[in-house]
């Protein structure tokens, strides 16, 4: 079998393109967000909270007319990139790419840089620091194909993010308990409605990655695992029985959503995390081909 | 439910008027503070040249455009996007805002605790909420940056915003001890042992 001669990736276009990816993720939601909005407001039937949903609606509109970030908070970036097959990229110089264009949002737009040395506090104005902006690597199958999505991660949901090592005695219940607590926990303070995300098994540190990941995920996308999509629609419903509602002022409206994404554990394991998206769960993504760029969500 | 259309500053008895569920809009002087600013205010012994007495203060750390100084842009800043940062990390900031000085006023997102209700009721003050993640709307409503001070935490200044239809914002907690934050939480908390009875999960009570 011959393989092609492997496709370079464009260095100067990916930093142009992480760049606009930024700003692009704070002014505009996702379609299926908006279309989380609009089913929620329909199902609303409390009248405050219903109001607090017509003014975030109205938000994402007067966003896209005036051309404005959605919210203020620029958030963490995170960068996570996916590499198809015969794909040629210098991974240290992919992430100085990343980083680059990173700044220049901060700097050209201008943006507020949200990101300080974690001991001094110290803010570098560029939305860069160490490790930070995070960029994670996956791969695909897809050919000649790589793909940068950006994640500003607001402070307010990434403030509320937990961690639970429960016990294989504990079972399921402990996962389901964790859930609920970890919601009424957060209340208002993670800008409700949210998508609450779920990470079930692993290690430590996958089982909060896989909670990110499940919180940054589409709404409609289901988890891949027949399991982990049974458990993740009884916890969609049973949240929004809490009554937080939208701001944590009451009503229907406490979660878009809950995802479950899974690992398999060890015998002795049962790792549970907790990672939200708050209403304003914002993503831009830039794919590269041969072809071209092209900008979604 | 009433509403009430002010200009800040405003006085105890105005703040005691209000209640849980009344709105309000503001217009004038708005203060944007944030973590940075209290920690040096509170922890680190700054003070601030301007007078917070009786005025609002709102959770905030805008996205600027630094400009020449102009009638326009009086402290050198454009407000490109101005939104609400959560409250409850600065719970502890509450009464020393108010005891020191002088604030009546506190906007913000997600509510604040006991020790602030507290604050609210023995000092004459209000918490009001306005709709976090809304900032291209609530950017609509702040006319110019008038002033900036301890600017050296930028973007955690103290900024002095002047604001026209700054509004409504809903009255969250008021000085009797009432607190919309505290009633959902109970009855969500109360909705609890359901939720979880749904899923199929015993709890003891």
């Amino acid at each position: 079998m011959t393989k092609d001669k492997p496709v370079k990736v464009d260095l100067k276009q990916v930093e142009e393109a992480c760049k606009e990816l930024y700003i692009r993720a704070l002014k505009v939601l996702p379609p299926d967000i908006k279309q989380g909005f609009a089913r929620l407001d329909a199902a609303e039937t409390d009248p405050l909270a219903k109001k607090v949903l017509g003014t975030m609606i109205r938000n994402i509109s007067v966003a896209e007319e005036t051309d404005n970030l959605t919210c203020q908070d620029t958030g963490v970036p995170i960068y996570n990139v996916t590499i198809g097959r015969n794909v040629e990229v210098d991974g240290v110089d992919l992430e100085a790419a990343i980083t680059r264009g990173c700044a220049r949002a901060t700097g050209e737009h201008p943006l507020r840089s949200s990101v300080v040395h974690p001991i001094t506090r110290v803010n570098d104005h560029t939305s860069c620091g160490i490790r930070i902006p995070a960029i994670h690597f996956a791969f695909s199958d897809r050919p000649e194909e790589l793909t940068i999505q950006m994640i500003p991660k607001g402070s307010g949901s990434e403030n509320n993010s937990w961690l639970k090592m429960a016990v294989p005695a504990d079972g399921v219940d402990a996962i389901k308990t964790f859930v609920i607590d970890c919601v009424l926990e957060a209340g208002g303070k993670t800008c409700p409605p949210t998508i609450v995300g779920v990470g079930i098994g692993g290690s430590a540190d996958l089982c909060v990655y896989l909670s990110k990941i499940a919180a940054i995920r589409p709404l409609g996308a289901r988890c891949e695992d027949p399991e982990g999509a049974k458990l993740e629609q009884q916890l969609s419903v049973a949240v929004n029985q809490l009554g937080v509602g939208p701001q944590g002022l009451g009503g229907d409206s406490t979660a878009f959503a809950v995802h479950v994404e899974l690992a398999a554990t060890h015998i002795t394991m049962n790792p549970v995390a907790v990672n939200m998206q708050c209403h304003a769960a914002r993503r831009a993504s830039a794919t590269f081909t041969p072809k071209g760029l092209t900008y979604g969500f | 439910m009433a509403h009430y259309e002010i200009i800040a500053p405003v006085t105890d008895a105005q703040v005691r008027g209000w209640r849980i569920r009344d709105t309000v809009t503001l217009n004038g002087t708005l203060y944007g503070i944030r973590d940075g600013t209290q920690i040096h205010m509170f922890d680190r012994g700054r003070k601030t040249r301007f007078d917070l007495r009786g005025h609002a203060v709102i959770h905030t750390a805008p996205n600027v455009r630094k400009v020449a100084k102009s009638a326009q842009h009086p402290a050198g800043y454009v407000p490109l996007c101005v939104g609400t940062t959560t409250s409850a990390r600065m719970e502890r900031f509450t009464r020393p805002l108010m005891q020191q000085c002088g604030v009546r006023i506190i906007i913000g997102k997600g509510g604040l605790g006991e020790g602030s209700a507290a604050a609210f009721k023995d000092l004459g003050g209000v918490y009001l909420a306005i709709v976090g993640g809304a900032a291209a709307l609530e950017t609509t409503w702040v006319e110019a940056i008038e002033d900036v001070d301890l600017d050296d935490l930028n973007p955690e200044s103290l900024w002095k915003l002047r604001v026209k239809g700054f509004g409504p914002l809903l009255v969250a907690m008021d000085s009797h001890g009432g607190s919309l934050y505290t009633e959902v939480n109970q009855a969500a908390r109360g909705r609890r042992a359901a939720a979880l009875a749904s899923l199929g999960v015993k709890t003891a009570n």
